[in-house]
């Protein structure tokens, strides 16, 4: 029986590409500079969560405004978060880039990328902002294209072009109103003024920011680009762009339509609270479905943003009807959920790019039996999946809780709004987490336990120890979050004072109990510690009986009493996961094909079974594709005044000139 | 903490330990005289522990460390919430720590140890298990978190001893719509996880149907042992906490003395052997499901999780809870 499985483009195979002397002095260079821009955003960030730091105001670079940059406490968190992704992607790019090849424009790029992405939040006004977050955008787009002779990077480029500039165009639309409409370009103007805002001019800023920043953090309808430029970028690039890149639009939403033109109607928070609670499912789901490495982890992220956006519309929505005390648990979990994602998610790329560059594999169907080649990459890797999946003794298990906590002790009767919003959006987590079990245990339990399944995963060989290091760095992150988020407390509580439009300054507590006046209590570092306690006392208890045994021995696999079991034999990802396939069919839509040929001598003999899958975006289909038919429809249709003629093409000219001159007067 | 709460916490786990295998026993027992047949008698489970720890370990070619330490993890897993949940008495010390949410969690752990086993062992049939296992508790577990949140919402905590305490307080609850629907919705993912009929048999070895079983076909000697314990415990402590949260009579306070605790434990006991003898014996009526239409069972107890916490936000009982 034979099985083609083609979900996933053919895995790029990488020729080992021998170092030359300059290209190493090139990676070490780019490697240091990110390294030491990440120190340097740590250290800046620290100092703008916990103290005042004079803003800055540069008026040559920009004519006309200049360029303001301030740091609160708010823009302190994500500088911080920022920079601390990008210190262990440095040390990582220092071994990485001398067995994957990188361009030399790509490590010029990877330091501004993190300098503008250490902007983002620092701006002080409309106009810095933009330009900072352009920049971004842009050095991202040319870090995409690293390997841009191959047509998927090249069409992931494009979707990922005209994506962003899409968001951008929204976003520059929403400030520029906002900007013209409170006569204010510095954030601390927009504040002051906010009173020359019509509430209708309020709601149509909030509505293209969210559209903008959405589609940079990925989410839904706008997520399309995520899943596919995630994995065709170099690994460090994804593990940036994933783990940073997409905080920049949490932080846009939470900036404007938090803190600045928040606290809104109750509708604003209705409408985030229904994009992350659908982008957070959608999410889950394509991830469980995935079987290329990468993607699942760009479509995790997804989900991830999904919840941060779902715990903001919770915030926001209970802040509107005066239970600013749960709003400050739900911005709590908000918070904590980007420093939780950025940490995991970060490892989780970075463990990808280490596979990808020792077996050339990105796709689950092909690897296996890792963990005896690669064992130190298998247990980061085994880190960042129990913090993905949300588990206890994961970095994803506090900050979920805390949304969790949040949503179900929302003030009860009365209000039917909220009394159906909560309970969906409770269940809406719920499968969230037990989705994303399943689908970390196929990412983690196909890729690295069991039997090579090709060629490239038996011989695979562990990563150099510049990468390893680069992954401790962030699986460290990962552990302290995990047991003791009391190290992130004071900076959240400090984030939140900014934040007091929505939520009231007596934020819940991170101690090492996080009791929430209440709601419940819970302690991460109890229950590791306990947990350990346990499993060690089983063992304990499995020792009786002990001296009566045989001595212990490792034997061949019984497996039913098969006496040749062949690496094929073993379940996929695309097997594991087509149980969740068939039960949620409707959604995800997969094209599936079953091709049977039989021998000519006798049809009742199979010869061959060829199975093939196939997993599209089911959104892309669907809008995308009315939306570009529109629009080529309609390009068709102006290509028609394009006849080529000059003296039409000056006609034209007049007429405009004309109507502009009617215009003015 | 008090030491009443330590005394009962330590019993609960003791008691979880030795007991799970005679609810084990007692179900095989119930089923088999309703079968018309002798049995192997309640302590048959314990014996064949006695005889596993004796046998050898075998580890087979080509695992990992996962492959050995998953049967530990997940009997220390289904331990934890013997000692933590209140069972015996409300007031274990490690309650305020270990809060619902946590407790659900646990129990996936475990779960998630014994699916990335059986994918450790690169068999078709673990994997197929690991598979089936894993898609099962991920509609599972979110239903579990919903029907007890639906509870703790007039608690107004997530803490499981304060569900328990205000259930007692107000017995009136249990039969409120939320309470109802909640109950249905968990009763039906507790036969789904701990592998019962209709979605899973527990005394099957027939290839195509197993669930439980082919993700733990590998194992032998000492570690069997433990899987099977675990999965003992695991029955054991659902069946209580769906006992206590309903119908938390007899249970120990916060402060218990020994007499507060051995009536509660006493208690568990009779309510513990009522389900698991109304599950047997249910189960000897019913066939099992073809694998693909658990899901839609699993969906309807999911939605019956979710009317539960929505109706809990519409009908306000009027004694309401800590507020």
């Amino acid at each position: 029986m034979s099985t083609t499985v083609d979900v996933a483009p053919a895995p790029h195979t990488t020729p080992e590409v021998i170092a030359h002397p300059s290209r190493v002095g090139a990676a070490v260079l780019s490697g240091g500079l990110t390294a030491a821009l990440g120190v340097a955003g740590i250290s800046l960030g620290i100092a703008g969560l916990f103290h005042k730091v004079a803003s800055v105001h540069i008026g040559w670079l920009v004519p006309l405004v200049g360029v303001q940059l301030n740091l609160d406490p708010l823009g302190g968190l994500f500088v911080t978060v920022t920079g601390a992704v990008a210190v262990p992607v440095g040390v990582y790019l220092v071994g990485y880039a001398r067995h994957e090849h990188l361009p030399r424009l790509s490590l010029a790029v990877l330091p501004l990328f993190v300098a503008a992405m250490l902007l983002v939040p620092m701006a002080g006004s409309v106009t810095t902002f933009l330009l900072a977050w352009e920049l971004m955008a842009l050095a991202s787009l040319a870090l995409v294209l690293t390997h841009h002779r191959r047509a998927e990077v090249r069409t992931a480029g494009g979707l990922y072009a005209v994506l962003t500039q899409l968001g951008f165009a929204a976003i520059l639309t929403g400030l520029l109103v906002a900007s013209a409409s409170s006569g204010a370009d510095t954030f601390a103007g927009l504040a002051a003024h906010l009173d020359r805002m019509s509430p209708g001019t309020r709601s149509v800023v909030f509505v293209l920011t969210v559209i903008g920043f959405g589609s940079k953090a990925g989410l839904l309808p706008l997520h399309a680009w995520l899943p596919r430029a995630h994995p065709e970028a170099p690994s460090p690039v994804s593990a940036l762009m994933s783990a940073a890149m997409v905080n920049a639009g949490i932080y846009g939403i939470v900036r404007f339509d938090a803190q600045l033109l928040g606290p809104g109607p109750r509708w604003w928070g209705l409408a985030l609270m229904v994009v992350g609670g659908a982008s957070a499912m959608y999410g889950v789901l394509q991830a469980s479905v995935a079987t290329d490495l990468k993607r699942l982890l760009a479509y995790s992220t997804t989900e991830n943003m999904g919840l941060i956006v779902l715990a903001l519309g919770a915030a926001s929505l209970l802040s509107s009807v005066g239970a600013r005390d749960l709003a400050a648990i739900a911005l709590t979990a908000a918070l904590l959920h980007v420093v939780g994602h950025a940490a995991f998610k970060s490892l989780a790329f970075l463990c990808a790019g280490a596979v990808l560059a020792f077996t050339g594999l990105r796709d689950l169907d092909q690897m296996g039996g890792l963990a005896r080649r690669m064992p130190t990459t298998t247990v980061l890797f085994g880190i960042a999946a129990l913090g993905a999946c949300g588990l206890p003794l994961g970095a994803g298990f506090v900050s979920e809780w805390l949304l969790v906590q949040a949503l179900i002790h929302a003030p009860r009767g009365g209000d039917s709004t909220l009394a159906l919003a909560m309970p969906l959006a409770v269940g809406a987590v719920a499968l969230t987490t037990g989705l994303g079990v399943a689908a970390m245990v196929k990412a983690f339990g196909l890729g690295f336990l069991a039997r090579p399944r090709s060629e490239g995963a038996a011989k695979a060989r562990e990563a150099t120890p510049s990468m390893v290091i680069g992954m401790t760095l962030a699986a460290s992150v990962c552990a302290v979050l995990a047991v003791a988020p009391v190290a992130v407390g004071p900076a959240l509580r400090h984030v939140l004072d900014t934040l007091s439009g929505i939520a009231v300054p007596n934020t819940p507590r991170l101690g090492v109990m996080l009791r929430l006046p209440g709601a419940g209590s819970m302690s991460p570092a109890l229950l590791a510690a306990a947990l350990a306690v346990a499993v060690l006392a089983v063992i304990a208890l499995a020792q009786w009986g002990a001296r009566h045994r045989p001595e212990p021995a490792t034997v061949p696999l019984w497996a039913c009493g098969a006496d040749t079991l062949t690496p094929r034999m073993q379940y996929t990802a695309t097997s594991f996961a087509e149980p969740l396939q068939r039960v949620f069919d409707d959604v995800l839509r997969p094209d599936t094909d079953v091709e049977i040929s039989h021998y000519a001598e006798s049809r009742y003999l199979v010869e061959k079974v060829a199975y093939r899958a196939q997993f599209t975006d089911a959104i892309e289909e669907r809008l995308y594709r009315p939306v570009v038919r529109g629009v080529l429809a309609w390009a068709g249709w102006v290509r028609r005044a394009h006849s080529g003629s000059v003296h039409l093409y000056l006609a034209y000219g007049a007429l405009g000139l004309l109507f502009v001159l009617v215009a003015a007067r | 903490m008090t030491a009443g709460g330590v005394f009962a916490a330590a019993l609960q786990g003791v008691g979880v330990a030795a007991g799970a295998p005679f609810v084990v026993g007692g179900m095989r027992q119930v089923r088999a005289r309703l079968e018309g047949r002798a049995g192997g008698g309640i302590g048959q489970p314990w014996r064949d522990l006695r005889k596993l720890l004796r046998k050898q370990v075998v580890t087979p070619n080509g695992t990992t460390v996962v492959f050995a330490f998953a049967p530990a993890v997940i009997a220390g897993s289904a331990l934890l919430i013997a000692v933590a949940a209140p069972l015996f008495a409300t007031g274990s010390p490690l309650d305020s720590s270990i809060d619902l949410f946590a407790v659900v969690g646990l129990l996936f752990i475990g779960t998630v140890a014994l699916g990335l086993a059986g994918l450790d062992t690169g068999t078709a049939f673990g994997g197929m298990g690991a598979s089936r296992g894993l898609t099962v508790a991920a509609l599972v577990e979110p239903t579990i978190m919903l029907a007890v949140f639906a509870l703790s919402i007039p608690a107004g905590s997530t803490n499981l001893a304060a569900i328990v305490s205000t259930t007692q307080h107000h017995p009136g609850q249990v039969v409120s719509p939320a309470g109802l629907l909640a109950f249905v919705a968990l009763s039906i993912v507790i036969i789904a996880e701990t592998g019962r009929l209709p979605v899973d048999n527990p005394s099957t070895h027939l290839e195509l149907t197993m669930i439980h079983e082919a993700m733990v076909l590998e194992y032998a000697g000492p570690r069997l042992a433990l899987v099977e314990w675990a999965s003992g415990m695991r029955l054991t402590v659902l069946l209580s906490l769906l006992a206590n949260l309903f119908l938390p009579w007899g249970i120990g306070g916060d402060h218990p003395g020994v007499a507060g605790v051995l009536v509660g434990a006493a208690a568990l006991v009779i309510k513990v052997a009522i389900l698991s003898t109304v599950l047997a014996a249910g189960e000897v009526f019913m066939a099992k499901l073809r694998l693909f239409r658990v899901p839609e069972l699993l969906a309807g107890s999911f939605l019956l999780g979710l009317l539960a916490v929505t109706a809990s936000y519409f009908f306000v009982p009027a004694l309401g809870g800590s507020t």
